[in-house]
């Protein structure tokens, strides 16, 4: 089923209402699903209702009621939950354009992203409820097969209804640890979509960081995970020309998106004048940064080396290391990665292979340059490290 | 909601397991969500019942052989996971080691023990 924007804005509203008055994901997933068939068959014809999501809620309530009624085997339950069902409030009933339905999506993408879920499991489940793709779509987007998808969500939505996994916030002294796993589901899937599938993944990722952005305007890391996102992905039309990645410094800036770049800088001051520099703060200041010329290094090695302390993460200090080559030279920067082990990461290679070409080392620069190509995802990438690679070796 | 936390213990720290309880993790045992438990011998203490062809088999020993062994079990009463999760936590706590599996009882009964 393709859901168009407007359409897929209202999924997400409508399955939380219907999870929150269900209390099971799976029959309010099916429910909403039948309620939005209706309207895409009713509503070119008949006009949009004045509360569209009150008319869905409704819609859907009539289904699920239908389909617990015909579930004669679990009649005694059945006539609880439908008792209960009837007393969802007057306002979803009407299709009243004042009429108020409750905004649960905060409830619905903590349970999603709840750590008692796998992690594929929670980015599946969060595309999917609150993003509203098909299980098609993320199938597609994910590059696994219709059936695996399908399994995943379908055990991921079982393990909530069987092991109680809670619709609701966390509680207060949880807060900032559960947030930051919703952060992390919600950027793990805007870096997927530098991948180049199918699916605009990246596009998905800010769709869903702006809705939590205006459900948790008081929290400096999501305005910040929105300004990182948007200041990354103002990008992308500079960053592949004819099919090989263009560095940040030859990228050419007329196709940079100006207007997502103000918005981004717009979400990234706000975040700065609350109380602390979280690791989102950070990482969004550092790509706001990149955005000047001439960079700004040392400040840059600076906020990598906050990032580092909060986060223990050996591709922060890698990153720190390349700001540190800028400072003091390439040598610099590799004495500093030499004490890692990344050695399956393959921007750590390429990383490497490039500090090493600048400190002259070409026959070690070669070396790196061919990991990375092992290693190396995409077609643009391996494109780039050839060229490179070339370089190095004018004979080839 | 009643979940059961299955308490995970490594055979070579028998003697530890066979001790008495000590105060801290009897005070959490004592609490009022905590509707029963069970303490478990080691899985050399085992004998397993399976059927094959049609006969029941004994075998001496439990079912699933590592290194680890299920030494106890505990039901609670909570509201959600997050409830289950909040009582494994104070548990694994005062524990010297091992693991706690948090699962969601369908049913049961507890009687004496």
């Amino acid at each position: 089923m393709a859901l168009d924007a407007v359409f897929r804005d209202h999924w997400g509203r409508v399955l939380a209402v219907l999870v929150g008055v269900l209390g099971d994901i799976e029959l309010a997933e099916e429910a909403a699903a039948e309620a939005f068939a209706i309207a895409a068959e009713r509503w070119p014809r008949d006009g949009e209702p004045p509360n569209p999501i009150g008319w869905l809620v409704t819609t859907a309530r009539n289904r699920a009621i239908d389909q617990i009624r015909r579930r004669q085997v679990l009649a005694a339950k059945a006539k609880l939950l439908a008792r209960d069902l009837e007393v969802l409030p007057e306002a979803a009933m009407h299709d009243s354009a004042t009429a108020t339905i409750p905004d649960e999506r905060l409830e619905l993408i903590f349970m999603c992203c709840h750590p008692a879920l796998a992690l594929d499991a929670q980015v599946a489940l969060t595309l999917r409820t609150l993003g509203g793709l098909s299980t098609e779509e993320i199938a597609l987007a994910y590059l696994v097969p219709f059936d695996t998808m399908s399994k995943r969500l379908t055990r991921a939505k079982h393990k909530i209804r069987d092991a109680g996994i809670p619709f609701a916030l966390p509680p207060e002294h949880q807060l900032q640890e559960r947030l930051a796993a919703v952060l992390a589901v919600v950027y793990l899937i805007f870096n997927e979509g530098w991948g180049g599938g199918r699916i605009d993944l990246a596009a998905e990722a800010i769709r869903l960081g702006r809705a939590l952005a205006n459900l948790m305007p008081g929290e400096s890391e999501v305005l910040a995970l929105l300004a990182l996102m948007l200041l990354g992905d103002a990008r992308r039309a500079a960053r592949v020309r004819e099919g090989q990645v263009v560095p940040l410094d030859d990228q050419d800036r007329s196709l940079w998106n100006e207007r997502q770049i103000a918005e981004g800088r717009h979400f990234l001051q706000t975040a700065k004048t609350r109380e602390h520099v979280g690791p989102y703060v950070a990482q969004a200041m550092i790509a706001e940064l990149h955005l000047h010329q001439p960079r700004d290094w040392p400040q840059i090695a600076a906020l990598y080396e906050t990032l580092v302390r909060q986060t223990g993460s050996p591709i922060v200090e890698m990153n720190r290391a390349i700001a540190i080559a800028e400072i003091h030279g390439p040598e610099a920067g590799l004495a500093l990665l030499d004490a890692l082990e990344l050695d399956h990461y393959r921007y750590f290679h390429s990383t490497y292979a490039e500090l090493l070409r600048r400190a002259g080392r070409h026959d070690d620069a070669q070396h790196a340059y061919q990991r990375a190509l092992d290693l190396a995802q995409t077609d643009p990438e391996r494109r780039f490290l050839r060229d490179r690679l070339g370089e190095l070796n004018p004979r080839d | 909601m009643q979940y059961a936390l299955l308490a995970y213990g490594r055979s070579d720290t028998l003697r530890a397991a066979t001790a008495p309880i000590d105060d801290t993790t009897a005070a959490v045992l004592a609490r009022p969500y905590v509707t029963g438990w069970v303490r478990l011998h080691a899985d050399e203490s085992a004998t397993t019942l399976r059927k094959s062809e049609g006969k029941t088999l004994l075998t001496d020993g439990p079912f699933i052989d590592s290194k680890e062994y299920l030494a106890g079990l505990i039901i609670i009463e909570a509201d959600d996971l997050d409830g289950a999760l909040a009582v494994a936590h104070e548990l694994q706590d005062v524990r010297s080691g091992g693991a706690l599996e948090v699962r969601p009882v369908i049913e049961g009964m507890f009687r004496g023990a």
